[in-house]
């Protein structure tokens, strides 16, 4: 069997007529990996023994939970007990015992999900082709001369390959929406404050978010259904009571107002993107929506305010890794402070080291008022900018990112070409909204487009339903890119 | 408007930042830190006077918990299991003080 054939709700009738065991799930995405991953590169690490074992046990129960015995991916960055945890980076290289579950995994494993693997990812996330990556480059499924985005490369690439039925991505910002686009997936960065980021490796605090990469919105909501929710561990998740996303589905958008803002169609944007996207806005205005332009005034000063803040605040989570509790260790240090210095100096990439220097220099005596304070104070006009849309309109619609996935090794000179790509994705992060990748197009080179649907603080319920009434009106959910056998 | 940043400057951050740094990567540092704080000037354009900062987008009481000792969650013996080393049931380092 190909897990590409089904959804998440099929997979559970499946089980529960007994026409398929968990162990053919599990073993269906062992061979797919076999198949294709010497290619894809999607994982870090392979947990095939603990994996076949696990479901042999399922197969001998007869619970039936939501998305029992499913074989998942998660970035690498989110904290499995007793298995390798890198986040990408050579300084957890040995990090070979982690001591406990993220609350999301835990939340998985009560469902008896079963864990094929870590996925790659850009070096603690910070990234946007994977091609930082202390291990490996991920190729896009679609085409392999390029990258699958980042920094979720990993996660995003093995869903669209078939590897995994779904994985978690982490979005500081854009890196669950803008691989789910660069791969033709579904990626929901949810609201901040509704899924705990109890063991998820800290980038910037205020801004990282775990979320579902799938390949259809049911699927996508199902999975936040079961990771949301209120945890005493992380002290910003929310108190609230998570809706059933999957309600929302319901293919009716009549009356809805959608706001299209004219920043997100602007200079820098391709115009194949730009014309998948306006002609997404026309499908909607078919369904019975009402879309409108509308002006995000400050969207220009996102980027700014993002590395900055991002940065200064990464520099700050990062202090954690110093060679004494875990991780790597130099070698032949003279004292304490050499020892800091040359592991993290040996145990960080450049683009790592680079963010650390940047967010240390901005939070430095001096500078502190003219770029932190400073970009705190433009992070809440950008903030204000979404919630006066909001007043007026239910969603905002617009593309994921400005282009289709680049080519391995195109832009990683500069970093300021390779953080442009996350212009639209970084002030959703900035306003802590929700927002999802879905996909809308694909470009005459064959590579997917996506588009990216905003909602306002914990309203994710209508993301789904706009962008779930797009899916079932159009075909692009159903395409596959041709890679190995199965993949039709 | 800020300075030039110097080699010099760059050096100090690193060390603020506890990374080593080589003269060479000193002076790609500083290059790259340049272009990014200049592009990041365009912030001075915005009169944000009479704004507030955003530290956190979701607003948010104190949370408070009992400061208890949890017997259920690690030993000593795990949290020390994945140290580079450790000894008598500690994290060892290199010493501090010179001799």
């Amino acid at each position: 069997m190909s897990l590409f054939d089904h959804s998440i709700k099929e997979l559970e009738e499946k089980l529960h007529n007994k026409e398929i065991s968990v162990q053919d799930l599990v073993k269906a995405s062992f061979d797919r990996i076999k198949e294709v991953d010497d290619e894809i590169q999607a994982f870090i690490t392979l947990d095939e023994e603990n994996a076949m074992k696990q479901a042999k046990e399922l197969d001998e129960s007869s619970e039936e939970k939501s998305l029992f015995g499913l074989p998942i991916g998660l970035k690498d960055n989110i904290v499995t007990k007793g298995l390798r945890t890198t986040s990408g980076s050579k300084i957890l290289d040995n990090f070979n015992d982690p001591l406990y579950d993220a609350e999301v995994v835990e939340k998985l494993k009560e469902q008896k999900t079963i864990t094929i693997g870590k996925l790659n990812m850009d070096e603690f996330a910070m990234g946007s082709g994977t091609e930082y990556s202390a291990y490996k480059k991920t190729k896009n499924p679609w085409d392999t001369d390029r990258v699958p985005g980042g920094s979720s490369g990993g996660s995003a690439a093995a869903v669209a390959a078939g590897e995994v039925m779904f994985a978690l991505g982490s979005d500081t910002g854009g890196s669950i929406r803008q691989p789910a686009a660069f791969c033709g997936v579904v990626g929901m960065k949810p609201t901040y404050g509704r899924v705990s980021r109890f063991g998820l490796v800290a980038f910037a605090s205020s801004l990282d978010q775990i979320g579902p990469i799938t390949r259809t919105v049911e699927d996508n909501a199902r999975v936040l259904e079961v990771i949301a929710g209120h945890d005493e561990k992380d002290s910003t998740s929310a108190n609230l009571e998570v809706p059933e996303f999957t309600d929302a589905l319901t293919n009716d958008v009549k009356g809805l107002k959608i706001a299209v803002p004219k920043e997100y169609l602007g200079e820098g944007v391709t115009q194949e993107v730009k014309d998948a996207v306006k002609a997404a806005v026309e499908k909607y205005e078919s369904l019975g929506a009402t879309c409108e332009e509308v002006s995000l005034p400050h969207s220009k000063y996102a980027l700014s305010t993002y590395y900055i803040l991002a940065s200064a605040e990464a520099s700050a989570s990062l202090a954690r890794f110093d060679g004494v509790r875990y991780g790597v260790r130099a070698e032949n240090v003279e004292d304490m402070i050499d020892m800091y210095k040359r592991s993290r100096s040996e145990g960080f990439g450049e683009e790592v080291k680079r963010r650390i220097m940047l967010g240390t220099f901005a939070l430095s005596s001096g500078y502190y008022d003219a770029y932190y304070k400073k970009a705190q104070k433009v992070r809440t006009l950008i903030k204000n900018d979404f919630e006066k849309i909001f007043e007026e309109y239910d969603v905002i619609l617009g593309p994921t990112a400005p282009t289709t996935a680049f080519k391995l090794g195109e832009e990683i000179n500069d970093p300021l070409t390779i953080y442009a790509n996350d212009i639209l994705t970084i002030p959703v992060n900035l306003a802590g909204v929700p927002a999802i990748s879905v996909p809308c197009g694909v470009s005459s080179e064959g590579l997917p487009i996506g588009l990216q649907i905003i909602g306002k603080h914990f309203d994710e319920v209508n993301v789904y339903r706009v962008a779930h009434a797009f899916e079932q009106a159009t075909d692009f959910h159903k395409q596959r890119p041709d890679i190995g056998g199965a993949a039709k | 408007m800020a300075d030039n940043i110097s080699k010099e400057r760059v050096m100090h951050v690193a060390d603020l930042a506890r990374l080593h740094i080589t003269d060479e990567e000193a002076e790609k540092l500083a290059e790259e830190l340049q272009s990014i704080i200049k592009h990041a000037e365009q912030l001075t354009e915005l009169d944000t006077t009479n704004v507030e900062p955003t530290t956190h987008v979701i607003h948010l009481e104190n949370v408070m918990r009992k400061d208890e000792p949890r017997t259920d969650w690690i030993t000593q013996e795990e949290a020390l299991k994945n140290a580079p080393d450790h000894k008598d049931g500690q994290f060892r380092v290199p010493s501090i003080l010179s001799e």
